[in-house]
């Protein structure tokens, strides 16, 4: 075993190394790519936030797309200026119309009106298991849809909020995706993240164990949708648009096939999913506008990149249900280990 | 309020109850058997309604070949994914089960983008269908009578084929316990794959009758009915064929009644009534009215 500073040193190392490939792609590659870059940021998050709701508690919800979904418009309507509020949302009521707030307690904000509903929903739903768990927040992604369409006064119903200011950047976005990291690996390594993955693994052997289970999903649910509002939100103000499409089932699909690619209980599993299943679809995304290859032209493909998607995730299912990962965790012990390995062998 | 109108609500109820009840029978067969809830059924719906539309602008075949054919193609098609993809997964957990038939859910709606566009079209039915009738201030036309009647129809012999023959009491004994009926000599992927067959040709009734009543069909128009009568099925019981008609009727006329007496500015949230008594029912009555309790095994 490699020591505790080593390793914490080797981490930091490997932050900054991190954080000055960023700021050097921010200086060279093109604004195309840097929100590409971010996407893989945001994403990262999303499905590590999600992993440790559907993958270590076993808490299997579909719901991922309305927590941001809430977030994104919470943000949104606190950060967008004075000026552009009241042309856009001249109905708003008076406390809401007249606060303009700077970016992060916005984003704070919407994290926790996201929890707050997550609490709301968690109570009641948490109580089911297994698919009919999947289908109630699933149903709960519907309502916030509707709510959203609904509430011209505040979202403009359809056609959504535009004209925010892109205040996300890659700084933001990878200092709040280390942060989901760091604080979903906090929890999986205390006596909560074991409660929960005893949780997963029997729920009445759990309980008769004296974990208290509707405490534990709670925590885990309202943990994910805060990140996941907070997501949202940094999504919002990347695009600068939120309309209530942008978070509707294909988004919480998408998130789902990210996670179970990449593995569903694992944080290593959510990042790969994430990065291999955001550059992909992009890459992707040239065939739906038709290109040309080597003088054959391909027509335009509409759906493909969804067509692509599920194949994978089909066959990822059947031949690697636990995904790419699986249940292992990247751990700085890998290097050593291998070393350890070929020292033994040589002395044998 | 007026008696008139409540009735008329009532036979629009009941008109869109067929449908969901159709839809809602295919879900709680292959519930019943696999325990799984099949997500990408909506879309066999879609599917049933695009090849009668082929069928019928072909203009040869008579109204009924054309309804036989679309049901032989969905039955072929929800064999074919139930071969495919569920197969597989036979011992799998059930969320790996779920998280496949909503992939297959996107792959079928994104199949049908690249090969019929995402356009609407215009579902065309013979003059016939359009016309109204007056009976004591209620109008109803000649398709909420064909929906009602195929629909109880097929319920008929649904109900007939599951009790008095022996591919139905196998279907019965799968639903009990898979495997038992197994050890007892029962092919389960014959009696699987009938099962899929079955609730996707209903499907596929569902969905012509969905394009004769809104005139127009889409590739995505299969997912929230599919989801409706998901709901319906777990209303009535998922599991249980009787359930799922019961379920299928009272969610059609809830979500009617909502929007005929619901002041106007609330009718845009039906959707979203329709899940919370999803969830409230989930809650109260997790077996759903006529579904029998599933002992758990510790």
């Amino acid at each position: 075993m490699m020591n505790l500073q080593k390793k914490k040193l080797y981490t930091l190392l490997a932050l900054v190394a991190l954080f000055v490939i960023l700021f050097i792609c921010n200086m060279l590659l093109s604004p195309y790519h840097m929100r590409i870059i971010n996407l893989v940021g945001i994403n990262i998050a999303l499905v590590v936030s999600l992993n440790l709701t559907n993958g270590f508690c076993g808490v299997f919800s579909l719901g991922h797309a309305g927590f941001m979904a809430v977030g994104a418009y919470v943000a949104a309507i606190l950060s967008l200026p004075l000026v552009k509020k009241a042309i856009i949302l001249p109905e708003l009521p008076k406390w809401l119309g007249s606060v303009e707030l700077s970016f992060l307690p916005s984003l704070i904000i919407g994290g926790l009106v996201a929890a707050i509903c997550a609490l709301i929903i968690g109570y009641p739903v948490l109580r089911l298991r297994g698919h009919y768990l999947a289908v109630a927040t699933l149903g709960f992604l519907v309502v916030i849809q509707v709510v959203i369409t609904q509430l011209q006064d505040f979202t403009r119903g359809a056609r959504g909020i535009n004209g925010l200011t892109q205040y996300t950047n890659t700084w933001w976005v990878w200092i709040f995706t280390c942060i989901t990291i760091y604080v979903v690996w906090r929890i999986i390594n205390s006596a909560y993240g074991r409660g929960m993955m005893a949780i997963r693994e029997d729920d009445l052997a759990a309980e008769a164990m004296g974990v208290n289970l509707t405490k534990y999903r709670l925590l885990a649910f309202c943990v994910g949708a805060f990140f996941a509002g907070i997501g949202g939100a940094l999504w919002a103000h990347l695009i600068t648009v939120v309309t209530p499409l942008s978070f509707s089932y294909d988004r919480t699909f998408s998130l789902v096939v990210m996670s179970v690619i990449g593995g569903m209980s694992s944080i290593t599993g959510g990042v790969v999913g994430a990065s291999l299943m955001t550059l992909v679809p992009e890459l992707l995304r040239n065939l739906e506008v038709g290109i040309t290859v080597g003088g054959i032209s391909i027509p335009p493909l509409y759906g493909i990149s969804q067509i692509v998607l599920s194949v994978v995730l089909i066959i990822v299912i059947i031949v690697r249900p636990k995904g790419i990962v699986g249940s292992r965790e990247f751990s700085w012990n890998l290097f050593k280990k291998k070393k350890w390995n070929t020292m033994n062998q040589m002395e044998n | 309020m007026d008696s008139t109108y409540l009735l008329q609500q009532i036979v629009n109820g009941i008109g869109l109850g067929s449908i969901y009840a159709l839809v809602a029978i295919g879900f709680s067969i292959t519930y019943s058997i696999l325990r799984l809830i099949n997500f990408a059924h909506g879309d066999i719906l879609m599917i049933g309604s695009y090849c009668a539309l082929f069928i019928f602008l072909s203009g040869k075949v008579p109204l009924v070949v054309g309804l036989l054919l679309a049901m032989g193609f969905a039955a072929l098609i929800g064999m074919l994914v139930e071969r495919i993809a569920y197969r597989p997964l036979r011992t799998a957990s059930e969320e790996s089960m779920l998280i496949t038939s909503i992939a297959l859910s996107i792959l079928i709606e994104n199949l049908g983008i690249l090969t019929v566009s995402a356009q609407p079209r215009k579902f065309v039915f013979p003059e016939v269908f359009a016309k109204n009738h007056e009976l004591a201030g209620v109008t109803f036309n000649n398709m909420t009578i064909l929906t009602v009647g195929v629909a109880v129809l097929l319920m008929i012999l649904l109900t007939f084929f599951v009790k008095n023959t022996r591919l139905g009491t196998a279907m019965r004994a799968c639903s009990e316990n898979i495997g038992v009926a197994r050890l007892m000599g029962i092919d389960i992927n014959i009696v699987v794959a009938i099962a899929f067959a079955i609730g996707s040709a209903l499907a596929a009734v569902a969905g012509i009758m969905l394009g004769g009543q809104y005139g127009r069909i889409d590739p995505l128009m299969g997912f929230i009915p599919g989801l409706k009568a998901f709901v319906a099925a777990v209303i009535g019981g998922i599991g249980s064929i009787p359930g799922a008609v019961l379920g299928g009727y009272l969610l059609g006329l809830f979500e009617i009644l909502l929007v005929g007496f619901l002041p106007i500015e609330y009718t845009g949230y039906r959707d979203a009534f329709v899940f919370i008594l999803l969830i409230l029912v989930l809650l109260l009555r997790p077996n759903g009215i006529l579904g029998s309790a599933e002992g758990r095994k510790v």
